[in-house]
């Protein structure tokens, strides 16, 4: 049971983790970056090239590309999608230009990591060393990654809560109009908030690569569970982004140890659609007006 | 890679183009009969989508040494001269219509006189009715179906060199029932694996084949695809202490049950994972613990014919990958009775090689091989790492069968 439940969590703290900068893009820059999951490989990618070719610790490796990962993504925000952002009369509007625009993206993304790398798949050991914790066993890199995860939620939640540019993203992500009126650049503001969550990803995607197999294929399935985490949790709601990251990794591995392995997808799902049926905007999401 | 050929292979076109222009120009066409400048060789292979990592592991390195090998030599023989090969290729973004257009246009639109045949079990199934139809040979080297027999009888163009799921269930389940007979293995299995094809086929050969061995299947559980955490599946079947492990896993969930059964000091007596175990990714990533460690594959690693392929394939490939120790070899021997077929023919005549192919015995790097209704008669189905290679050790009756070092040694810390 302990071991179910520990599991659980790391595995949550891994969706979550994955969904945070997701949120944050989604969210308050109302970009919904179909390219994600595709970024967050590219990181694994950097961190796989960074620890073969250079021996970096990978977690030395964060320094490396979580600042690129963050520089990347405000050039991509001013020069790709700011006239999406100039163009669009709404808000809805821009949701569906970024979504075309970002899913071209994905193409690219892809395609350079498969000049780069080729299509196979690719996996290092660092750190995969069993730790005993409350006398079960764990393996080390993935209890860093959810170590580091609740590090990263917290410090984000604790900058968006009780700081004033903190406060400031905030204000854009429930209502820019608003948030115009009070002296809010909301485009620098959507923009940082859009690096931040580039930087996020670039941080998942390391963490991510040093204990799961990874291609320059494979970024649909961050896409999609990130997906799923942000929309359960109420979008460009970080709390929200853990809980739901939490309950989801916590359902899989009480369901694959008590009922059966191959019914994790679907308890997912059921999870998901259950908790969209009481609440549409997720669980801790604002109903709209 | 990529562009390098389609920039040969334009140039090639352009030149040709501008020869017959002069041809045309210079009214006086002394030989009017064309003589064959190339032999056009056309494939659709998953360079992007979930059948990628597969196919670049896999296919690909063998497509392009091989042509590499061949035009090097002065191309294919035909009749008295050397003819080189040109490349036409597609990428089917893993998908069965996209592998059909793709075949399509190479059977209508570039006139190609061979196709070489896509990666993996769903796509060999999805092209067989074209290749059949426009009567190409088909020589499926990375498809496992119980099918194989049928559909090689219903398309006579198509040949299943890998083999059927129940052929690797059933061998794998008589080596566990010789390892019995011998003291080695007690009675007690845990199995996994994956919700899809491959998963879902072999498992249900081996469920039966193990009852009726005797065994007792204490764990039986199947993952949907794309699990990313396999420690309760892995903590589970360690309680239950059995004596053998066996995953029909895919590639990513073979690097992760690996992982965690070594962290968690899950070490059965024989642990013996699926598609993946016989990359050179799972060498590379886990050293001196793949010691002991059984797998879908093997291959012959002590023949010269072999050892030999592998210092080609090294040095052939981009930063000296690799092959993988099961299908690889296997493709590659495709097409090296594919040439020899079209050499024995002597002239580009599709059903005449078909023909050889199905009658005619071939020199290859797995050895002579005869085919019999369009299969060969013996495959590699279990394979062991043994002091950092991938040796063949079922079926124990095949050449060069390694004896099984049972039970596994324990996980060393990496």
């Amino acid at each position: 049971m302990t071991n179910a439940i520990f599991t659980g969590l790391m595995l949550g703290g891994m969706y979550a983790l994955i969904a945070m900068g997701l949120t944050l893009q989604y969210g308050v820059a109302r970009i919904m970056n179909l390219s994600y999951g595709e970024f967050l490989v590219a990181a694994s990618f950097a961190s796989y090239w960074l620890f073969t070719g250079w021996a970096l610790n990978p977690l030395l490796g964060l320094a490396i590309v979580v600042p690129i990962g963050f520089g990347v993504s405000i050039i991509l925000y001013r020069v790709l999608l700011t006239p999406l952002v100039r163009r669009a009369p709404t808000r809805d509007a821009l949701e569906v230009d970024s979504l075309l625009a970002t899913f071209g993206m994905m193409f690219i993304v892809q395609g350079i990591m498969l000049t780069m790398f080729g299509g196979a798949y690719f996996s290092y050991s660092f750190l995969s060393i069993p730790v005993t914790v409350f006398g079960e066993t764990l393996a080390l890199n993935r209890l860093i990654a959810f170590g580091l995860a609740v590090v990263f939620g917290l410090a984000l939640y604790l900058a968006l809560t009780r700081t004033r540019f903190g406060t400031a993203i905030r204000a854009v992500a429930v209502d820019p109009t608003a948030a115009r009126l009070v002296a809010i650049d909301v485009t620098s503001v959507s923009a940082f908030a859009f690096a931040l969550g580039g930087a996020m990803v670039a941080a998942a995607g390391v963490l991510v690569s040093m204990f799961l197999t990874f291609s320059a294929s494979s970024g649909v399935i961050f896409t999609m569970k990130a997906l799923m985490v942000v929309v359960m949790g109420g979008v460009g709601n970080l709390l929200g982004c853990l809980v739901a990251g939490l309950a989801l990794g916590l359902s899989e591995s009480l369901v694959a140890t008590f009922v059966d392995p191959g019914l994790t997808l679907a308890v997912n799902f059921a999870l998901f659609l259950g908790v969209l049926l009481v609440k549409p905007a997720g669980l801790f999401g604002r109903a709209q007006r | 890679m990529l562009w390098e050929e389609n920039m040969v292979s334009s140039v090639t076109r352009l030149a040709a183009g501008l020869a017959a222009i002069a041809g045309v120009a210079s009214l006086s066409a002394v030989e009017p009969v064309l003589a064959q400048s190339s032999v056009k060789i056309g494939y659709a292979l998953s360079r992007t989508g979930p059948n990628a990592g597969g196919a670049a592991v896999t296919t690909l390195p063998n497509y392009e040494m091989w042509v590499k090998e061949v035009n090097a030599a002065g191309g294919l023989k035909l009749g008295d001269k050397r003819v080189p090969i040109e490349v036409v290729q597609y990428d089917d973004r893993s998908s069965a219509e996209e592998a059909a257009k793709a075949l399509d246009r190479l059977i209508t639109q570039d006139k190609v006189d061979f196709i070489l045949p896509p990666w993996g079990t769903g796509l060999n199934l999805a092209v067989g009715p074209i290749l059949n139809k426009a009567g190409y040979p088909h020589l499926a080297s990375t498809a496992v179906t119980d099918r194989a027999p049928e559909l090689a009888k219903r398309w006579p163009n198509s040949f299943w060199l890998l083999g059927t799921s129940a052929g690797a269930s059933n061998t794998l389940v008589e080596l566990l029932v010789k390892l019995r007979g011998e003291g080695k293995i007690g009675d007690t299995v845990a199995m996994v694996s994956v919700a899809d094809g491959f998963g879902i086929d072999l498992s249900a050969a081996a469920r039966p084949a193990l009852a009726k061995a005797n065994f007792k299947l204490a764990y039986d559980k199947t993952y949907p695809v794309g699990t990313q955490d396999l420690s309760p599946m892995v903590n589970e079947a360690k309680a239950l202490n059995p004596d053998v492990f066996i995953a029909f896993s895919y590639p990513p969930d073979t690097l992760g049950l690996t992982e965690q059964a070594r962290i968690a000091g899950f070490n059965p007596k024989i642990f013996y994972t699926g598609v993946g175990t016989a990359f050179p990714l799972y060498k590379s990533k886990f050293g001196a613990n793949t010691e002991g460690v059984m797998g879908i594959g093997g291959w012959s690693g002590d023949s010269a014919a072999i050892k030999d392929y592998l210092a080609r394939h090294k040095a052939a490939s981009a930063n000296g990958a690799e092959p993988d120790r099961w299908a690889s070899a296997v493709t590659y021997a495709s097409l090296q009775m594919l040439q020899q077929a079209i050499e024995r023919v002597g002239k580009i005549d599709r059903e005449a090689v078909i023909k050889d192919l199905q009658t005619g015995t071939f020199d290859t790097v797995i050895g002579k091989v005869k085919l019999e209704n369009n299969l060969p008669t013996k495959h590699w189905w279990v394979g062991q790492w043994q002091g950092g290679e991938f040796y063949g050790v079922g079926p124990a009756s095949n050449e060069g069968a390694r004896a099984p070092v049972v039970p596994k040694p324990a996980w060393k810390a990496p």
